[in-house]
């Protein structure tokens, strides 16, 4: 047989590797998309790398200010809360409440949204419209406002905000779903493909999920800042995270009342909370940028 | 040599008024239409925008389902709805070769998908056979591993003519896959579907507005108005001695083209 490539080593990108490397054109994508590696990594190995347990008392060192304090302590690197729980242990362990949770609602509300979405896409009349519409009450709600009202009837706790802030996310992937899959039965190759005798679901796993793959991905970063601001805000009000647990928002709570003599233990995970957010922010428009610059070629 | 092919035995289109639910008009799109096809014969359908020549190779293909009528393939009625049976003796080649390929799929995926729904043969044996139609329609083996936008138009639709040719079929409709190329690309495709008709004893069906294509390529043409079959015959008869009005003013308005050819 004869060879089929002159060049061994000649490679083609695939469409995705060269979303991937117009996603990383600019800098500041580069340095956003690091930082959200660097928190999935904290989130993944938060109990390894912690110095100390999350709910550890030192009674000796109760709100003892960061390190580069006068008054600091270099064992507890970002000081310690009324509790003289380490701040620095706490953060990292809410690394995998606040900001790994979300990435697991985001997936779960994601698979559920994109199976009723091509469900709705698939069918057609009344059934379609009933599978795309009949979350729709929710978007008429604040999210946060009806994670809120999911809570106070399921009672408070952290499994129970997810669920709320998981029901709050699906709509709007049905939508983006749904759409995108109608458009891309549109396209000639859709038709070409049926015409082969390809049934529909290998349709959409041919030909439409890896043309809408990247829509949904960015559709996802969105979702995900706002579940981010969600768990933080429910367990900000007590909802969400109970007491002892280190989720950020909870510690924002806990610290409030402390603020004028020990500011950092307000500040640290406000900053956390910002931190990731505007690096998801940050992978999320620049994977619009790279498919708004791919569709300009 | 002069065995029917593809019989085409009062079909038609109707499409039904969305817009009222009560008393729904329905807008014929294609008037009952007979015709037959030789194999190695060429036969070109030529009318409007509208005039019912998409409508025409949708049915052929089986992409809608038609209103009334059937067609028989070698004596053999094809359903409609069984794109298996159909697929591997009826192909098109679609007008825009930008949408009909998948851009996140390679050239090989493209052509393996007819192969892997259709025959039973394994990895190796449609490897090969891939290697084989690529190099029919003049693209090399290394062709394989690229993506749809790496080629050009006139690329693009000799893939979709490999695409069409792989599963061996005896019916090609072309749905105006010439227009959007320029004309040296356009000859060159020409001169290549003329080479696999003989090759492969190949139907066409050659659905088209450019007179001069028509003239060229086909033996026989149907002249289509508003679904209405106007004339039928040899194409050189129908093209010097215009019966119609209509197929009058089409000649007349190609008049142009015709005479700088």
């Amino acid at each position: 047989m004869a060879r089929d490539k002159i060049y061994q080593e000649e490679e083609f990108p695939t469409p995705l590797m060269q979303l991937w490397h117009n996603f990383k054109q600019p800098p500041v994508v580069v340095i956003g998309f690091g930082c959200f590696l660097f928190l999935i990594v904290l989130a993944i190995l938060s109990s390894l790398i912690t110095p100390y347990s999350p709910v550890e008392n030192h009674l000796n060192d109760l709100l003892l200010p960061p390190a580069w304090s006068n008054d600091g302590n270099v064992s507890f690197l970002l000081g310690t809360d009324n509790l003289g729980r380490d701040m620095l242990s706490r953060l990292i362990h809410g690394t995998s409440l606040t900001f790994g949770l979300s990435i697991i609602v985001v997936m779960a509300s994601l698979i559920i949204g994109v199976i009723i979405g091509s469900l709705s896409a698939l069918t057609k009349g009344v059934k379609s419209s009933f599978l795309n519409h009949f979350l729709d009450v929710i978007l008429s709600i604040p999210s946060l406002l009806l994670a809120i009202v999911i809570v106070a009837i399921l009672g408070p706790g952290l499994e129970n905000t997810l669920w709320a802030i998981i029901m709050v996310l699906i709509p709007q992937f049905v939508h983006i779903t749904r759409n995108a899959v109608k458009e891309e039965f549109t396209k000639d190759y859709v038709l070409a493909s049926r015409l082969d005798g390809a049934n529909s679901f290998r349709i959409l796993r041919y030909s439409v999920f890896p043309n809408i793959i990247e829509k949904l991905i960015s559709q996802a970063t969105l979702a995900q800042s706002a579940a981010i601001l969600d768990i933080a805000a429910l367990g900000f009000l007590g909802l969400g995270a109970p007491i002892p647990m280190p989720e950020w928002g909870a510690m924002l709570a806990n610290g409030i009342d402390l603020f004028y003599i020990a500011p950092w233990t307000v500040y640290l995970p406000g900053l956390a909370i910002l931190f990731s957010v505007i690096a998801t922010n940050l992978v999320g428009e620049g994977m619009r940028h790279a498919l708004k610059v791919r569709k300009e070629n | 040599m002069s065995k029917v092919l593809l019989q085409v035995i009062n079909l038609s289109k109707s499409y039904k008024d969305k817009n009222y639910w009560l008393n729904r008009k329905s807008v014929a799109a294609l008037a009952p239409i007979s015709f037959d096809i030789m194999a190695h014969k060429t036969l070109a359908i030529v009318g409007e925008t509208g005039s019912g020549k998409s409508t025409l190779a949708k049915l052929l293909v089986g992409a809608e389902l038609p209103t009334t009528g059937h067609i028989r393939l070698n004596g053999q009625t094809l359903e409609p709805g069984n794109f298996k049976q159909r697929c591997q003796h009826v192909r098109m080649i679609f007008q825009d070769s930008g949408t009909t390929l998948n851009p996140s799929l390679t050239i090989e995926q493209l052509l393996d998908e007819p192969l892997q729904l259709n025959t039973d043969l394994d990895e190796a044996a449609r490897h090969q056979l891939i290697r084989g139609t690529l190099q029919k329609v003049g693209l090399l083996a290394d062709h394989m591993s690229f993506y749809p936008h790496m080629f050009s138009g006139g690329q693009k639709q000799r893939i979709s003519l490999a695409r069409a040719i792989i599963l061996k079929p005896q019916v090609i409709i072309l749905d105006e896959a010439l227009a959007s190329l320029d004309p040296s690309l356009r000859s060159q495709m020409i001169n290549l579907l003329l080479d696999l008709q003989q090759q492969m004893g190949l139907a066409f069906i050659l659905i088209s507005h450019n007179l001069g294509i028509v003239r060229h390529f086909s033996d026989e043409m149907i002249v289509l108005c508003k679904g209405e079959v106007l004339e039928v015959g040899k194409t050189n008869e129908i093209l010097q001695q215009p019966k119609h009005k209509y197929t009058k003013k089409l000649i007349m308005s190609q008049h142009f083209q015709l005479l700088h050819r």
